[in-house]
């Protein structure tokens, strides 16, 4: 590692180079400064919690109240953590068709968040404009950053193929065909080779050791293309992960209960706070628990938002916060240890209303 | 304009629809049906499978902005051939119709459909059309 005092020294950089043990042992305990563990210059991890929101889906408030109730819900129930979570990050989908009103109520329903966020787009707030009003709102579709020695990158993994140029699509046309999950003309997600070589480039810094977050909006593997459960690069996402020895893949779009596990990653779904989808009639991946079929009856059944916690190995346990029902915890252990799903609840998709 | 006769041209088989003309073209009774009934049954029950998917993918059913696909993606979900069944929550045995009309009235905010209605057909058509083969399971949760 770099020395970071070779020029313009502060307090910060020595506590990180472990320049001073006074200093250290002053800061220790209730340290303002979230690297204080890593004096001595170690890599390890330290752990700690964020909340996962995530597809909102906000229409414009006259239309749909409903889906603004569950956002601010969503935003309640974080802020009434306690401790509070170190960060709050919104796994896409704020807006319903991307409009500029949409996005703008999600930001000041976001605002009320008393941790900091960390936003990522989806493809319900991209296709009307191509991401303008989403990047004018939130900032780049695609960035990293570092947090008690985990690396986490956030993806922007919902580009297609252009369709509606070719279709003389407006677009309005084109939001409203990108919007609709079972749409047969749909084109795959991807990352993109531009992205790929970005983010080859990002984790050039990066050591092997180092754990490693992936944010994407849809899953980064193929688990069912109608309805673009689905990255279409995900192999070649995939390879360039594997030199890190532990990652850790958090994405939205599948509003449901989601695990999967390929190679060295660990992929996560999370809840919508908006609605569930149904499961993928096929392509399920095996660590997959299905959670019992929603009742409409109930209209946040099936909805929530989520924590992770973050271990000190850089593995992660998550805990589902459904709105209807108990949480739900996953461990890292159980998945690694392939006890998880339960054994009595393999196979089974719970009952029906 | 000049019908051929005997063969049933897409524009005498528009009338034929639009005038119910089912119980004029069906035979009489022992006959096999000729391939060109067929033909012409197969494309009035694909207009209608075709109707409900556009109403099922329109959020116009309802006053949210939401529409039925959001939750049940390729009908996914509406287990059709569980119907009629004792719905628990409604505390009685109800239709598949019915139970569109549940949907439309709470989370889309929509008025109830008459279950007799050409959009209610369509609906059903398209969502039972998506679960073909499925064997029957009337009552089943
Ligand atoms: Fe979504
Ligand atoms: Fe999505």
């Amino acid at each position: 590692m770099k020395p970071r005092h070779e020029s313009g020294i502060t307090r910060r950089d020595l506590l990180r180079a472990g320049a001073g043990t006074a200093a250290v042992t002053l800061m220790a305990g209730a340290s303002p400064f979230g690297m204080v563990r890593m004096a001595f210059g170690s890599e390890k991890a330290q752990s700690f919690t964020f909340a996962y929101l995530s597809d909102a889906h906000l229409y414009v408030k006259s239309l749909n109240q409903k889906f603004v109730d569950s956002l601010v819900k969503g935003v309640q129930n974080v802020n009434d953590m306690d401790p509070p979570p170190d960060f709050v990050f919104f796994g896409g989908d704020l807006a319903q068709l991307g409009h500029p009103d949409e996005l703008k109520l999600g930001k000041e329903i976001l605002s009320g968040l008393k941790p900091k966020l960390h936003m990522m787009v989806g493809e319900h707030d991209w296709y009307l404009d191509m991401g303008e009003a989403w990047k004018g709102l939130f900032g780049p579709d695609r960035y990293s950053f570092d947090h008690k020695g985990i690396h986490f990158v956030v993806l922007n993994s919902v580009i297609v193929k252009d369709y509606w140029t070719p279709n003389n699509m407006t677009p309005e046309q084109r939001m409203l065909a990108m919007a609709q999950l079972d749409n047969p003309k749909g084109e795959a997600f991807s990352v993109g080779s531009e992205q790929r070589a970005w983010l080859e480039k990002d984790l050039k810094k990066v050591k092997p050791e180092t754990p490693l977050v992936v944010f994407s909006h849809s899953p980064l593997y193929k688990l069912y293309r109608p309805w673009n459960f689905w990255t279409d690069d995900a192999e070649e996402v995939q390879k360039i992960l594997s030199r890190f020895k532990i990652v850790t893949v958090f994405h939205g779009h599948t509003h449901q209960i989601l695990t999967n596990r390929i190679g060295n990653i660990t992929f996560h779904g999370f809840l919508s706070t908006a609605w569930p989808w149904p499961y993928a009639p096929t392509g399920m991946p095996k660590l997959s628990l299905q959670m019992d079929r929603p009742d409409p009856f109930f209209s946040t059944d099936g909805c929530g938002w989520g924590t992770i916690d973050m271990l000190g190995s850089g593995q992660a346990d998550k805990t589902y916060q459904l709105w209807n029902r108990s949480p739900m915890k996953v461990t890292y252990q159980e998945i690694a240890a392939g006890t998880w799903p339960p054994a009595y609840a393999q196979g089974s998709s719970g009952p029906s209303y | 304009m000049k019908i051929k006769k005997g063969i049933l041209t897409s524009f005498s088989i528009t009338i034929l629809i639009s005038l119910g003309g089912y119980a004029y073209i069906a035979l009489a009774h022992g006959q096999p049906h000729s391939e060109q009934d067929l033909k012409l049954f197969e494309m009035a029950y694909q207009k209608a499978v075709d109707q409900g998917y556009k109403l099922f993918h329109d959020s116009k059913l309802g006053t949210t902005g939401q529409s039925c696909d959001m939750c049940h993606p390729d009908a996914a979900n509406t287990h059709p051939e569980t119907y009629p069944k004792y719905q628990t929550q409604i505390k009685k045995v109800i239709t598949l119709g019915e139970m569109i009309n549940w949907c439309i009235i709470n989370p889309l905010k929509g008025e109830a459909l008459p279950l007799d209605s050409e959009k209610m057909i369509a609906l059903e058509a398209y969502i039972t059309n998506q679960r073909k083969g499925v064997p029957l399971a009337p009552g089943k949760h």
